[in-house]
């Protein structure tokens, strides 16, 4: 079960072996994160951030193990094909030697796990870590249990030409994992991070996961998360950026797997003049459900966000977005949109999106909308007058509503990489190979 | 080929076909024109397959078939080409791909072989060509953002590569540049042949001199009041729909069509 207590002495059976054990201010944030989590218990729907996710259910929830793990190497080789790249690949939340392949990297980039890095730099991971007081409950409970995760440190000034992979494979021999990933990159560095969560078998697996990302003054970071857990798997998950003055962010967050996925996304301007990006796309059947919570915090003047999220709802699914902009007093200048679509594929399937705006300053451009719609009947009819059967038609339009998302990707492997994983879902997929 | 009778069609309650009747042969060219809302896109409709026109009575007989009976894509891939008055926008999905399904799913059904990627591009630039449409147009999608001419060239090339057996062109002339007037004009004649058969839908006379039909008809109030030769064109250019009457009625003593000229 998954009630408080049950997580609390996994803490405490666990917590003598987890990496960084024996640095103090560690075990004391953990504890710390732990207390927190046990004090305040799984967000309900009376929580205002989670007002459509209650957690209310994960008191009940069992977790279990798959009791054939799932076939790791196959999975990173259907993933990896012949990228070069550098790929740290994390199976049960724990890293991989073998299956991982950091590459060659120049020289201070520093791309380890976190277990590494714990041993290897402490004082920076320390100052990168996080507090127990980020985010709501289950980022604590992260915080409290995390094993591992990814630490990558870019130096003043330099760029990562290729991607840097993390692959999390889940449900092998145990039932949840908890990952932290750590991501600091210095003055005018650049780098594209691709988080990969993937999963197999019918049980029901958790996976916590906390990404932080450091953006000092003129760096330009791409962040793509492609989630791809297993059907029962429960996917929590945060991201946390922060931007110096200058700095360009993208975060891109695909939600195709798990039954229920949850994303806090959020990001700040500590800096004038920064740029983000919040791209999403999810695709959901079933019962499944999806919850993207985000918020981009203009804190300074003249930065500029563009935040776009994508739904395909089918079945019995709910997606949830929550877009919340905040420009302080004093950000002048800020320039923010935002636009939320879904499409319904289904009459059962739900969809919410909900803008919250919070503008104290008045020299500001800011644009909202959002749109919950069907399948358009005059391109249906078009496209069959045109000799394409009804299931081609429609797959072709939904295909087409999620290219705009896809194609906001602007490293093409990539986006290659995300339409494969959305073809693998849409049924008929291969039939629109060809647009690849 | 087309046999059209007392065909009643209406929607959301409104009877807008009101017992249509006209006949088609291969190798004909028909020109239909009509007031504004006379139900002249609505026929097009109808007769390409939209279900939010119902069908109220009457039949469409397409060489021995029952054409109300066929699904959207079956009329398509037998022939059928409706070349639209408000061409659809789709973004997201390329003008190439959208060809190519096109292009193939008709093939397959006429027993051709696909084309491959490679022939299809040779097939497409061609005919890209002689509509005068530039090669950046494949990689747009859909319409999106075409200009009123260019989405009507893009219907042109589309019937071009599907090569109907029955094209319906509804007012792919309307807001045409002399050029373009003369792309369609170009199109449509290339077309033409003892077993193909083309209804053209316009206001214009002046598509006519390009396209001469061989038989105009006047579309009223969801009928035909008025069939005729290309005279009839000229003089409903020269005297507008009045005279025709406006309860679908043909007006007692029209002018003969001869004595007009
Ligand atoms: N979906 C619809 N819902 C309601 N009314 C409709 C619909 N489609 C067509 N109509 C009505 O049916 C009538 C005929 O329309 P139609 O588009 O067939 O006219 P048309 O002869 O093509 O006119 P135009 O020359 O302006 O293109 C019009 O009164 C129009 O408003
Ligand atoms: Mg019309």
């Amino acid at each position: 079960m998954s009630a408080v207590d049950t997580w609390v002495s996994a803490f405490h059976a666990g917590a003598a072996v987890q990496p960084g054990a024996g640095l103090p201010w560690l075990a004391a944030l953990r504890r710390e994160a732990l207390y927190r989590f046990a004090d305040e218990g799984w967000p309900t729907r009376r929580h205002p951030r989670w007002q459509h996710t209650s957690l209310a259910f994960m008191d009940q929830q069992d977790f279990a193990a798959n009791t054939v793990a799932p076939d790791a190497a196959a999975a990173l080789a259907r993933l990896r094909g012949d990228d070069a790249g550098h790929w740290l690949v994390f199976v049960g939340g724990r890293f991989n030697t073998e299956l991982s392949d950091i590459g060659a990297l120049p020289a201070g980039v520093q791309l380890t796990s976190l277990a590494d890095a714990l041993e290897q730099h402490p004082e920076a991971v320390q100052a990168a870590f996080g507090s127990a007081t980020d985010g709501d409950s289950p980022a604590a409970l992260n915080l409290a249990l995390a094993t591992d995760g990814a630490w990558l440190r870019l130096p003043r000034g330099v760029a990562l030409e290729a991607p840097v992979h993390l692959v999390f494979i889940a449900g092998s021999t145990d039932a949840s994992q908890h990952l932290r990933n750590l991501i600091v990159a210095e003055a005018n560095s650049e780098a594209t991070i691709v988080e990969h969560y993937l999963g197999e078998g019918d049980a029901t697996t958790l996976t916590t996961a906390a990404t932080r990302l450091q953006v000092d003054a003129d760096a330009r970071i791409t962040h793509l998360k492609l989630q791809q857990e297993a059907e029962p798997a429960i996917h929590l998950a945060s991201i946390d950026a922060t931007q110096a003055r200058g700095a360009q962010f993208a975060s891109h967050s695909l939600s195709f797997g798990a039954r229920l996925a949850r994303n806090d996304i959020h990001t700040r301007f500590d800096g004038e003049g920064c740029d983000a990006l919040l791209n999403g796309l999810y695709h959901l059947d079933g019962r499944r459900h999806v919850d993207h919570h985000t918020s981009i915090n203009h804190a300074q003047p003249r930065g500029n966000s563009r935040e776009f999220y994508r739904g395909l709802l089918d079945g019995n699914s709910r997606g949830v977005f929550t877009g919340r902009i905040i420009v302080a007093k004093d950000a002048q200048r800020s320039d923010a949109m935002q636009r939320c679509d879904n499409l319904l594929l289904s009459r059962a399937a739900e969809a919410d999106a909900r803008p919250e705006l919070e503008i104290y300053a008045d020299d500001v451009k800011c644009a909202h909308g959002a749109t919950v719609g069907q399948m358009d009947e005059d391109s249906l009819f078009y496209l069959q007058t045109r000799g394409l059967d009804d299931a081609h038609a429609r797959r072709l339009l939904t295909y087409a509503f999620a290219a705009e998302a896809l194609d906001r990707i602007t490293l093409l492997p990539l986006r290659k990489q995300a339409r494969a994983a959305l073809m693998a879902r849409l049924p008929g997929g291969e039939l629109l190979e060809e647009l690849l | 080929m087309l046999d059209i009778k007392n065909l009643k069609a209406s929607v959301e309650g409104k009877d807008i076909l009101k017992g249509l009747d006209l006949q088609v042969k291969a190798g004909e060219v028909h020109a239909i024109m009509g007031p504004n809302g006379s139900g002249k896109s609505t026929l097009s409709q109808v007769l390409a397959g939209r279900d939010t026109f119902q069908v109220d009575g009457g039949s469409v007989t397409w060489d021995g078939q029952d054409l109300l009976a066929m699904p959207i894509e079956e009329r398509a891939r037998a022939g059928l080409f409706l070349a639209f008055q408000y061409p659809v926008e789709i973004p997201g999905v390329s003008n190439a791909y959208f060809l190519k399904a096109a292009v193939n799913a008709v093939r397959k059904h006429r027993g051709l072989p696909e084309f491959d990627a490679m022939d299809f591009l040779t097939r497409v630039k061609a005919e890209m060509k002689s509509v005068g449409m530039k090669e950046e147009f494949l990689y747009r999608a859909v319409n999106e953002g075409f200009s009123g001419g260019e989405k009507k060239r893009n219907e042109v090339l589309q019937m071009a590569l599907l090569e109907p057996r029955l094209a319906i062109l509804d007012e792919t002339d309307s807001g045409l540049d002399i050029d373009a007037l003369k792309v369609v004009a170009d199109g449509v004649n290339r077309l033409r042949s003892p077993d193909r058969a083309l209804i053209v839908i316009t206001h214009y006379q002046r598509l006519l001199d390009y396209i001469v039909p061989d038989h105009v008809h006047v579309l009223s109030q969801g009928r035909i009041v008025r069939s005729g030769g290309r005279e009839l064109a000229l003089e409903l250019e020269e005297k507008g729909y009045g005279w025709i009457g406006d309860a679908g009625e043909i007006h007692a003593a029209p002018p003969a069509a001869g004595g007009a000229q």
